[in-house]
């Protein structure tokens, strides 16, 4: 058993651990409302971009006119952006991405390469000798628009020179305080008719059908807003895999505190329990002591 | 009756109002849309826009980006687009000075970077002159 001193500084320090771990709890919580301010802005113009896309996209022939909506035969290389976290201790967000994203792509035919953004998801693939072409780390807390663009500028640029056939994106999409779930959504190639994240307004499944005059033409307007469609539905998983990372981290603090709670009230019970021996048996010393001598002065008066 | 008029960019929705007339910079000319325009879809290079209501003007700075226009409502997909009363000056003059310096150090022609520069270096000056041009009328207007 450990000593009394021993004991009074284990519980010190625990509490100290949980002091952190509460302060981390509260910083998270903060953070993940700020990621959802910040994702639930960007809503507008998704879903106009989107309107404006499918119009653009339902004009006859749009398939064959622009080369990112264009979809290629065959099995070709493959690109998926993983969206991970710098930081740990966030329960087992990195794994989980990481984990599904591999098992999502282990059936696959094609090459499959990576970009990843977070330091974790790309020092967990390397680990596994995964093929990791480029890393975006060390993204502003809340990230603006212009810090994520590279981004698209970087997978489009190779989608576009024909490197990759299809370019994925991996993100833990953020449901509630307590629900995340690791998704896989296809980017590239666009497909304007399916619906993008996070957004359902009614009014943008009706596109107008009166006649447009485009100007300049209708491609430089695809040229337009192509790419920054793309690299807006990478920002918003960006968003919505922080929203989620700080939300897993809340609650892997949350309960590193609790955990951190019940270890002090365990061990102040032994503690006291010890303390209360030590006095206890001092007290008997002490005792035995007097009697001892109270004895021996009886003698000695005799 | 008025139209509809929303400026929205990536990160946020920027303006969003009825107006008796928007001006857009498009690419091929300015264009003033009042209300019941043709529907048209255009792109927008980096200059201001007009939104007036009943007299009162408010000035936006786009960096490009694309308008569609509907007989009753304007919207503008900007690429970044900021009222003009918002512009912090301080920080467009730093910019400025940055790009410029970075310019002047040297880069090749033709690489990202210098394209960047560029257009970090037209950015400021459309803020700088937009708030030269404009702060004042319209600080004046609400002052009277």
């Amino acid at each position: 058993m450990a000593s009394i001193r021993e004991m009074r500084n284990r519980i010190r320090s625990i509490k100290n651990l949980a002091q952190v771990t509460k302060a981390l709890e509260t910083v998270s919580a903060s953070k993940v409302r700020r990621a959802i301010a910040t994702y639930s802005q960007t809503r507008p113009y998704a879903e106009k971009a989107w309107k404006l896309l499918l119009h653009l996209a339902r004009q006859p022939g749009a398939e064959s006119l622009h080369p990112l909506l264009t979809h290629r035969e065959g099995n070709g290389p493959v690109l998926v952006i993983l969206v991970s976290s710098d930081r740990g201790l966030a329960g087992a967000y990195n794994v989980n991405i990481v984990r599904h994203t591999l098992q999502a792509f282990r059936d696959f035919e094609s090459q499959v390469s990576y970009v990843t953004v977070g330091k974790k998801g790309e020092a967990m693939l390397l680990r596994r000798r995964r093929t990791v072409m480029a890393g975006f780390a060390d993204l502003p807390p809340i990230p603006r628009f212009v810090d994520c663009a590279p981004i698209g500028q970087l997978v489009i640029s190779e989608f576009l020179s024909g490197h990759f056939d299809r370019v994925f994106i991996a993100y833990t999409e953020f449901i509630s305080m307590l629900r995340q779930e690791p998704r896989v959504r296809k980017l590239l190639p666009l497909e304007p008719e399916i619906v993008p994240m996070g957004v359902h307004s009614p009014e943008a499944t009706h596109p107008t059908h009166a006649v447009f005059t485009y100007e300049p033409g209708h491609t430089e307007l695809l040229n337009e807003i192509l790419p920054r469609f793309t690299s807006l539905q990478i920002y918003r998983s960006i968003l919505s895999a922080i929203a989620s990372e700080h939300a897993a981290r809340m609650v892997a603090m949350r309960n590193a505190t609790d955990n951190a709670r019940e270890l002090i009230l365990a061990l102040q019970l032994d503690y006291n329990k010890a303390r209360q021996q030590s006095i206890t048996s001092d007290m008997l010393d002490i005792s035995a002591g007097a009697e001892a001598l109270a004895k021996s002065m009886a003698e000695a008066a005799r | 009756m008025p139209i509809r008029c929303e400026i929205v960019s990536q990160d946020r929705v920027v303006f969003s109002g009825d107006a008796d007339i928007v001006i857009l910079p498009g690419v091929e000319g300015e264009m003033g849309i009042l209300p019941n325009h043709a529907p048209l879809l255009t792109a927008l290079r980096y200059g201001i826009i007009v939104v007036r209501k009943q007299g009162e003007e408010q000035f936006f700075t786009v960096a490009g980006g694309i308008a569609e226009v509907q007989p009753d409502q304007v919207t503008v997909l900007a690429d970044a687009a900021e009222n003009v009363l918002e512009i912090n000056v301080q920080r467009a003059e730093a910019a400025k000075r940055r790009a410029e310096e970075m310019l002047q150090r040297g880069i090749p022609k033709e690489s990202d970077e210098y394209f960047e520069l560029q257009a970090a270096l037209r950015r400021s000056n459309l803020r700088l002159e937009a708030v030269q041009r404009y702060r004042q009328r319209v600080q004046r207007e609400r002052r009277e």
